[in-house]
């Protein structure tokens, strides 16, 4: 193996033991010092942030390849760890984002009131060195091993605060999805290995005619951690009731893994059927229409990110719907344009939403609610947590000049390449393109609601007119990733030329250079210079108003309300009626269940009016399946005895079956 | 360069002639018809009020909104006319630019608290969800007709001869492109910018609480839009040959004229249809324009 790629993939396994290090350092000193065990965690897990950012940029900028094997007791494992710029590419935002969200949990969970610090540093920082390990992974079983371990570790960061019987139900929802999702991997791996004849990545092999099937199953094992619609049902329940920081690492970076590992089995895969492609790019617009239609119908600030993230995840499908059904029809540029659009996302998703989780943390932190209706006027007294979530409310909506525009943007103009050429593959541009523009529009609808009732107006309740501004540990790490949106819109070109490598991965290095020859395949630089124009025209216009308003009275005064005389909080639009018009037009999806007392009589007493809209997939198809699983699978019950004995005597009997079944070859 | 200054400098001009129609089809004399010009040189020498409640955003929004559609002229071609800076995809930062000028507005309207500005808001987002993909479709009709994926290309290929060629096709997409320019300029019969009933008001509701300054750049604002939107439409129209650009802009401005003469007999001919309707209405030009659009597909 050349050094250039030696280094930085012991740099990486070197921030995976410290973090590792750290976490148990800071679980057994948390006994005796809250004080010290905060520090251990939070600085061991900066730091190996900070060092595998380092060593992921370095990676991929100088296009580092390479594997590392260590011998392994475990049957069929191989501790062999490698990299490559799909690897480093997705080591980036995990890196990024744990880090900073580290360093903002200092603040969000002071004080500790007598509990262990030690208990969540330990499961976050191995939550870190899992989601690392599971991009760095070179071996079935040590993917799946990383994988499973995911998965657990954010279980317990999950129930967090598990004294909620709400958290342990989400909990235990998010348990038993992800285990499901597992299932289906292990049948992949399995195949694959059986095929190759070890569980090498790099010995895989694809059985004759097997590969759209094989793509089916990651569609449906990594789709479950992604969330893409019908498996997100987990995504919305655990994703709120986890604590901020952990909520922002995993709608984040976490449900990555589950995208990563899509693109990391179509290299494995290499060609796969057209249909494969419509599927994906079909559950992707499936996935965004639906996750921002949901989100719009929530007052639960965190919820509402959650359900935005199944929207963001389809955005991101989307795109690599887009790559493979260009790599089908031959469509070079759209491939690279696909693929880079969805990777760009990947990145640029993590920022935002982060972002947007760590701001909706310190709201709910401030005024002990997430419900977006008992919130109102926050702005004003949280300027720099307000500030840096209306950066993130306009970057999620694709906005110019922040970073959501530019992966949008490269996915459209694959899109629109692909509409111009013939043929079937032209519907599949039409698609992309229509479900963009709606998913465009609605999440405008969504982050104006959110941001407008929860920061702007008057205070809807009495806790919201008594916040403070988080402390500067919270702040600090909202304001980089608010920066950083802005910096990655401004400076797309540079970007994604950087992730160039980890493209052509996926589509070929010469289709790669025929997209940078025939399209935008590098960000235009038009578009960057029309972005800087706005900023300096926004900043001129800015000056010419202080100039003209320079000398001349400004009042103040109150709203005016149409010469109503006591306007009152009560009296602005709600969340639920600001979404009203829209929510009513997709009633047939989103279905709400609306309890209402209308006021009647000519002296109208007590009127309500109550909005619940509970999870589509959840209510019509995985609560049915689960309940009639349920009723089945209680007639085994009689096996479960309590009776030791009788469990002895299961095993016995298996073992015998089995037996028997080796001996008869 | 010369279309965007013409087009900062004579957009207030297109509410006047609209209103000068519309005021001939009443039977009055109507206002001059460069009242604008003299309600915005009052407004920005005014002094300001503002709502307790407000804060930077109410603020910003009007200001954004203005540098969003001056920095829409720099990909916006008028006609044969091109635009100053085109790029391939010009046309998504178009729209986007246009999104985050009502993101803007928006919330402006919000930061006021006022259950007015809050219903005008909720209106505009709502009509916004179904105006964009329709006007995106639209947009990729043109695109294919062309096979170009920047607009100033795109228009520049369409002539008299294109529109013998492609009558059906461009007829569908120019009629979607007209429902859409009135729609996103708060037209009737969507909207009533003349109304005095702020409960039936959509864009005007929004911007209830601004006055001065603001209040200039947004009806500037206001009368710019109505210049971007148009530019999208009148292209599709006949102009000069290619090589002649001041003929040609002479011919954008005309028909952009002609335009505004349209939108007043429009407006005076027909009446405000009920606000349960307009997503429908916003709907049909979405399915005009892809109907345009599958045609191309033979």
């Amino acid at each position: 193996m050349p050094p250039s790629a030696s280094i930085p993939l012991f740099v990486l396994l070197g921030a995976l033991g410290l973090l590792a290090a750290s976490g148990v350092a800071s679980a057994w000193i948390g006994r005796w010092s809250e004080r010290g065990s905060v520090w251990l965690g939070v600085s061991g897990s900066a730091g190996a942030c900070l060092a595998g950012l380092g060593a992921a940029l370095a990676a991929l900028a100088f296009r580092a390849e390479g594997t590392l094997s260590f011998p392994w007791s475990l049957p069929y494992g191989a501790f062999s760890v490698g990299i490559d710029p799909l690897s480093a590419f997705f080591l980036i935002p995990t890196f990024l984002l744990s880090g900073l969200a580290a360093a903002y949990a200092v603040g969000y969970f002071r004080p500790w009131n007598g509990r262990n610090p030690g208990r969540f540093w330990l499961f976050y920082n191995a939550l870190v060195a899992s989601m690392a390990l599971v991009a760095l992974a070179r071996n079935g079983v040590l993917f799946l091993v990383a994988w499973e371990a995911m998965s657990l570790v954010s279980f317990f960061l999950v129930v967090h605060d598990d004294a909620g019987a709400g958290v342990r139900e989400a909990g235990w929802i998010y348990l038993v999805a992800t285990h499901i999702g597992t299932a289906f991997l292990l049948a992949l791996f399995i195949l694959l290995g059986r095929a190759g004849g070890s569980q090498d990545f790099a010995a895989y092999a694809v059985p004759a005619g097997s590969a759209g099937g094989l793509f089916a199953l990651a569609l449906v094992g990594f789709g479950t951690k992604a969330g893409l619609v019908p498996f997100h049902v987990w995504l919305p329940e655990a994703h709120p009731a986890a604590p901020s920081p952990v909520s922002a690492v995993m709608s984040g970076v976490m449900i990555k893994t589950g995208i990563y590992g899509i693109v990391r089995t179509l290299v494995l895969l290499g060609a796969v059927p057209g249909w494969c492609a419509w599927l994906m790019l079909g559950m992707g617009a499936v996935s965004g229409v639906f996750g921002v239609l949901f989100a719009l119908a929530q007052r639960d600030l965190k919820r509402l990110l959650a359900y935005s993230s199944i929207e963001n995840v389809g955005l991101v499908a989307m795109g690599i719907g887009l790559g493979m059904l260009g790599v089908h029809h031959g469509l070079p540029a759209v491939a690279a344009l696909g693929f880079a659009g969805g990777l760009l996302h990947v990145l640029n998703h993590a920022v935002f939403k982060g972002l947007l989780f760590l701001g909706a943390g310190s709201v709910a932190h401030a005024t002990g609610t997430r419900n977006v209706e008992r919130m109102g006027g926050l702005l004003r007294r949280m300027p720099w947590t307000g500030a840096a979530f209306v950066a993130g409310s306009v970057a999620i909506c694709g906005l110019p000049p922040f970073n959501g525009f530019t992966g949008e943007f490269l996915i459209y103009v694959g899109s629109f390449k692909m509409l111009l050429g013939a043929g079937s593959a032209a519907l599949g541009g039409l698609l992309a393109l229509v479900a963009l523009a709606l998913i465009g529009g609605l999440a405008a609808a969504c982050f104006t609601r959110a941001f407008g009732i929860a920061f702007l107006g008057e205070p809807r309740s009495s806790a919201a007119e008594q916040v403070h501004e988080a402390p500067l540990s919270m702040r600090g790490p909202m304001l980089v990733l608010a920066a950083l949106c802005l910096a990655i819109g401004l400076g797309a070109g540079g970007v994604v030329r950087l992730m160039e490598p980890a493209v052509a991965m996926l589509v070929g290095s010469a289709a790669v250079d025929a997209g940078r020859n025939s399209a935008p395949w590098l960000f235009p630089i038009a578009c960057g210079a029309v972005m800087l124009l706005l900023l300096a025209l926004i900043g001129s216009l800015a000056l010419l108003r202080r100039r003209l308003l320079a000398g001349r009275s400004v009042r103040r005064a109150v709203t005016w309300d149409c010469g109503y005389a006591a306007p009152a909080a009560s009296m602005q639009y709600t969340a639920t009626g600001f979404a009203q018009p829209l929510t009513q037009a997709a009633a047939a999806l989103l279905r709400p269940e609306i309890e209402s007392r209308p006021p009647e009589g000519i002296f109208p007493a007590a009127a309500s009016f109550h909005a619940e809209t509970p999870d589509a997939a959840r209510e019509r198809l995985f609560d049915p399946l689960f309940r009639g699983a349920a009723k089945w699978l209680g007639r085994l019950r009689w096996l479960q005895q309590g009776r030791v004995h009788w469990y002895i005597l299961y095993l016995v009997v298996v073992l015998a079956v089995l037996l028997a079944w080796a001996l008869r070859s | 360069m010369l279309h965007p200054v013409l087009a900062v400098l004579v957009a207030p001009l297109l509410p006047g002639v609209i209103n000068r129609t519309k005021a001939y089809f009443a039977g009055r004399q109507g206002p001059p018809l460069l009242q604008a010009y003299c309600d915005l040189a009052k407004l920005f020498r005014k002094g300001a009020t503002y709502s307790r409640t407000t804060t930077w955003i109410f603020r910003a929004g009007p200001i954004v909104n203005f540098a969003c559609l001056l920095a829409a002229l720099a990909v916006l071609p008028l006609g044969r006319v091109a635009a100053p800076l085109p790029f391939a995809g010009d046309w998504i930062l178009l729209a986007y630019l246009l999104g985050l000028g009502r993101f803007c507005t928006v919330i402006a309207a919000l930061d006021t608290g006022s259950s007015f500005e809050g219903m005008g808001a909720s209106r505009e987002v709502q009509f916004a969800a179904f105006a964009e993909p329709a006007l995106l479709v639209g947009l990729a009709a043109l695109a294919r007709r062309a096979q170009e994926l920047s607009l100033t290309p795109m228009y520049a290929g369409l002539s008299g001869a294109e529109w013998a060629q492609a009558m059906p096709m461009l007829a569908m997409v120019a009629t979607g492109f007209f429902v859409l320019y009135l729609a996103e300029n708060c037209r009737i019969p969507v909207d009533d910018p003349n109304t005095h009933l702020e409960l039936t008001m959509i864009h005007e509701a929004m911007v209830l609480d601004h006055g001065s300054v603001d209040f200039g750049f947004v009806q500037w604002g206001a009368a710019l839009k109505l210049w971007v939107l148009g530019a999208l439409l009148v292209g599709l129209f006949p102009s000069a040959p290619a090589d002649r650009p001041l003929a040609n802009l002479a011919v954008g401005l005309g028909w952009m004229l002609a335009l505004a003469v349209a939108t007043g007999v429009a407006e005076s001919s027909m009446a405000r249809i009920r606000l349960l309707r307009v997503p429908q209405l916003l709907v049909g030009a979405g399915v005009l324009c892809a109907l345009g659009l599958l045609l191309g597909f033979r």
